[in-house]
């Protein structure tokens, strides 16, 4: 038996001007297939620095970044990153930014009219179909990073990355994009590893939650499963037992066994 | 990763002025007849002040150079002398007796050719110039004295080496026009955001690809400011190029009348030059303007 997505010993510093940081240390953490793990952390901490050596974006200094038992190291499609300020192409349309990498991905695979299917299919699925011909700068932030979810899901990717993907968003479009989250998460199965620093955005969506310590060299300090069933109902859970249980050991990690030290330098 | 040099440039300083391209559709509800009451308007905003300063400023050189001992000729003598070229740019009496029009469209070519090899070199060079830190810092300061040379001084290297005049002179509108859209082609791949790359990296999108669907559209407002700067440049360089081909240029006919002291001549072909000088400005900024609609960071 072997994980889905492995990582082993990672570590990584950073050498700037002949001074080396180290800003992780360690990582080990295993996650099957189908699993939707959160990751969360005080700011400054390496959450977006482990997210971009699993997708391959930076190298790693030491360990490895295994996939279905291969070492990853370079970025690809099959692990798709959804950026926290979306990264939509100005120039195209919403249309073209997710045909981009539809096109680009299932060249040869996909005949033209299968390819223009499966990219309203996955507007479809943000409910996005209906701007499909505006421009990045002609829609809402939460609209913008729906098509980004959407463009990185059109690669059908093993691993979805999203790197704190409703972080710039109101608290109630953030909610909205949440329930979206689950229900495709519901509906597809994919594995998801999404970097969070809300508490209650973590526990309701993830079956389990990396807390990480504090830089420098951070590593994972605790690791919380989440043992509610699915589908989760965000009014429903409000008063829940195990819901509260799991918000109160994630907040009892980060504000009282590490709390954020506001770094010297 | 940032070479402050060429930011701070003035070459590079516009995407201030992009920011006013951004078009708003308006409603097409609303009437034709209060649109043309205001186009109307606007036109006579535009027109009307330009046109009081020319005339002053046309009564004032009647007045500075009509004495009998005045070195250069006044407007009515401009008019009495050489109306024929005025009024009409485009006849024909003979090979070398044609309309400014005619030399204008020939000189139009020219430089045609110059700056369009100009920027397809120019933004291929600006763009592997701007994906390298070292090829800048190697680069960059080369290029900020070459592109200080003037025209004129092109010339003699030009014909030493290619010892023929017709690639000479399209050589030297090439050299003249290109140094903008590197610089500026160069420092708008260096501003393209680093999510753009990641996205691409991504996807994994080869060097071509890259080039086409990323670097060049998110550059675009870059390169454009280049061209235009370029292209501006490239008609400076029409009369040092058209003194070297001799024909029917625009450029050649100002050489040739100053050799038959034809200062009447000279002085309504300046004029053409300008006006001409003026429109292709324009056209390469409407072009930009066009194409760069979308590429507003946002
Ligand atoms: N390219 C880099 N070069 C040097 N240091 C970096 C680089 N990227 C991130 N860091 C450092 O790594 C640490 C973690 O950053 P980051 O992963 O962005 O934190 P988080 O996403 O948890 O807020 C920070 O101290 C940051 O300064
Ligand atoms: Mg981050």
């Amino acid at each position: 038996m072997s994980a889905y997505l492995k990582l082993d010993y990672i570590g990584k510093s950073f050498s700037r001007g002949g001074k080396v940081s180290e800003v992780l240390r360690d990582i080990r953490l295993t996650i099957d297939e189908g699993e939707f793990v959160s990751i969360i952390g005080h700011s400054g901490c390496g959450k977006s620095t482990l997210l971009n050596l699993v997708a391959g974006l930076t190298p790693v200094s030491s360990g490895a970044v295994l996939l279905e038992n291969r070492e990853v190291n370079a970025p690809g499609p099959d692990r798709a990153v959804v950026f926290q300020n979306h990264s939509l192409l100005p120039w195209l349309s919403v249309y073209d930014n997710v045909a981009l990498a539809v096109t680009k991905v299932f060249r040869g695979r996909k005949s033209k009219a299968e390819r223009h299917a499966w990219i309203m299919e996955n507007l479809d699925l943000v409910q996005m179909a209906h701007a499909a011909d505006k421009r990045p700068g002609e829609i809402s932030g939460g609209m913008k990073q729906r098509v980004g979810i959407a463009r990185a899901l059109a690669m059908e990717p093993k691993i979805l990355l999203l790197d704190e993907p409703f972080g710039a968003l109101d608290a109630l479009t953030r909610a909205h994009l949440q329930d979206q989250m689950m229900d495709i998460h519901a509906r597809l199965g994919n594995t998801m590893i999404m970097i969070t620093h809300d508490v209650d955005e973590a526990v309701l969506l993830s079956d389990r939650i990396v807390m990480m310590t504090n830089g420098p060299a951070a590593t994972i300090g605790e690791v919380l499963e989440v043992p509610l069933p699915r589908p989760r109902e965000r009014l429903a859970l409000a008063s829940d037992r195990t819901y509260l249980r799991c918000r109160e050991a994630v907040l009892k990690f980060l504000y009282e066994r590490h709390r954020f030290v506001e770094a010297a330098a | 990763m940032t070479l402050p040099s060429i930011k701070g440039d003035a070459i590079a300083a516009f995407p201030a002025e992009r920011q006013k391209a951004t078009v708003v559709t308006l409603p097409p509800a609303v009437s034709r007849r209060f649109d043309i009451t205001a186009l109307a308007t606007r036109l006579a905003q535009s027109i009307v002040p330009p046109l009081v300063v020319l005339l002053v400023l046309l009564a004032v050189w009647q007045v500075a150079f009509s004495g009998p001992g005045s070195s250069l000729p006044p407007p009515s003598e401009i008019w009495n002398e050489s109306s024929d070229l005025i009024l009409d740019p485009f006849f024909v009496n003979g090979t070398q007796d044609i309309g400014l029009g005619w030399r204008v469209i020939v000189s139009l070519e020219r430089v045609a050719i110059g700056f369009g090899l100009a920027a397809v070199a120019g933004v291929l060079l600006g763009a592997l110039v701007g994906q390298s830190v070292w090829m800048m810092r190697g680069l960059d300061p080369i290029f900020q004295v070459l592109r200080t040379v003037p025209p004129l001084a092109w010339l003699p290297i030009s014909l030493a080496a290619f010892m023929d005049s017709r690639p000479s002179a399209i050589f030297v509108i090439f050299i003249t026009a290109i140094w903008p859209v590197i610089i500026n082609t160069a420092a708008g791949v260096r501003n393209i955001p680093e999510d753009y790359r990641n996205v691409a990296r991504v996807l994994r999108l080869n060097q071509v690809e890259f080039f086409f669907k990323i670097m060049v559209p998110a550059a675009a407002p870059y390169i454009f400011s280049g061209l235009r700067i370029g292209a501006g440049l490239s008609w400076l360089a029409i009369v040092a190029a058209e003194m070297l081909t001799g024909g029917v240029g625009i450029g050649f006919f100002i050489w040739d009348a100053w050799n038959s002291s034809r200062l009447t001549d000279i002085i309504v072909a300046l004029v053409y030059i300008g006006l001409v000088g003026f429109l292709l400005d324009r056209l390469v900024g409407f072009v930009g303007v066009i194409v760069t609609r979308g590429a507003a960071a946002s």
